[in-house]
């Protein structure tokens, strides 16, 4: 039976945003996603972890060298996302609402061909210290 | 009532520290106006984005007194917490620093001119019996700033 290991690679990023659904008025906007909607934007320190899961290479020990997989995630994902306005700043989200549930299956999005499809793979992004998700959700 | 559940040593007199920790999210930018856009990014780098970004700020406010022999409290931290909510984090949750906040118009939107601004928007606040010691801000969990005051 194979050896299945799970690894993980904390990164974060700095990122301004606004949630807000162009099709509603401002009152059911504001209703809905409260302070959230400012339309000057708030912002958050996002903390990422990507997880991968597969077997230990015979070669190295290794699922995956975690320095390379730093390197994959500062290019793909910190690259696009730190220090930027989410709703301006990224396309991704120009038409795509950026709630911590779109991010993170947009940074599942950026990673999922860099990565070796043999590695499964899930993201797990905290908006807050108390809010986070997980994509794909098992 | 047991006496014996109340007697204790005598700490009237001893000077107490009490923090109340709050967090705020919002956005801002570093950007000088008086300066060119090129230098603004030589100096400031990622933080000049003129569309701004974003930190979940963590605000630690440290008060210092005696301890009320009646209640064993220096202040009680809820009223504490109240005095920071309504004076500061209505102020900037979920707000751009550099648009949204009135006691920041005319500076620099550094954590170290918000923390004295934090300063300067409580310390009229608080009751008489204690003394405001610091403010200490987190913009991350790997860079914070402390004021003391004058």
């Amino acid at each position: 039976m194979a050896n299945k290991v799970s690894v993980f690679r904390r990164e974060h990023f700095n990122a301004a945003h606004r949630l807000h659904n162009p099709t509603w008025d401002e009152e059911k906007n504001y209703k809905v996603f409260g302070k959230c909607n400012n339309p000057n934007f708030h912002g958050h320190n996002y903390e990422l972890e990507v997880k991968l899961t597969g077997e230990p290479s015979a070669e190295t020990g290794f699922v995956i060298d975690l320095k390379y997989l730093s390197d994959i995630i500062n290019e793909t994902v910190i690259e696009r996302l730190d220090h930027k306005n989410l709703n301006l700043d990224v396309p991704e989200f120009a038409q795509l609402n950026p709630t911590a549930e779109n991010i993170a299956i947009t940074i599942f999005n950026f990673l999922r061909s860099k990565i070796d499809d043999k590695l499964e793979m899930q993201i797990r992004l905290y908006e807050t210290p108390r809010n986070f998700v997980e994509y794909p959700a098992n | 009532m047991a006496p014996s559940l109340y007697l204790c040593k005598n700490f009237n007199g001893q000077m107490v520290f009490l923090t109340r920790i709050e967090h705020f999210n919002a956005a801002h930018k570093l950007f000088n106006p008086g300066w060119s856009k090129e230098k603004n990014e030589s100096v400031f780098g990622k933080c000049a984005n003129e569309n701004w970004h974003g930190h979940n700020y963590e605000l630690h406010v440290t008060i210092k007194g005696e301890i009320d022999p009646d209640t064993g409290f220096v202040m009680n931290a809820k009223v504490l917490s109240s005095i920071v909510k309504e004076f500061v984090l209505e102020e900037l949750d979920h707000k751009n620093l550099n648009l949204d906040v009135k006691f920041l118009e005319g500076q620099m939107c550094s954590t170290e001119n918000l923390a004295i601004a934090i300063w300067q928007q409580l310390f009229p606040q608080l009751p008489k019996s204690v003394q405001l010691h610091s403010v200490k801000l987190y913009e991350t969990p790997r860079i914070f700033v402390e004021y003391f005051g004058n």
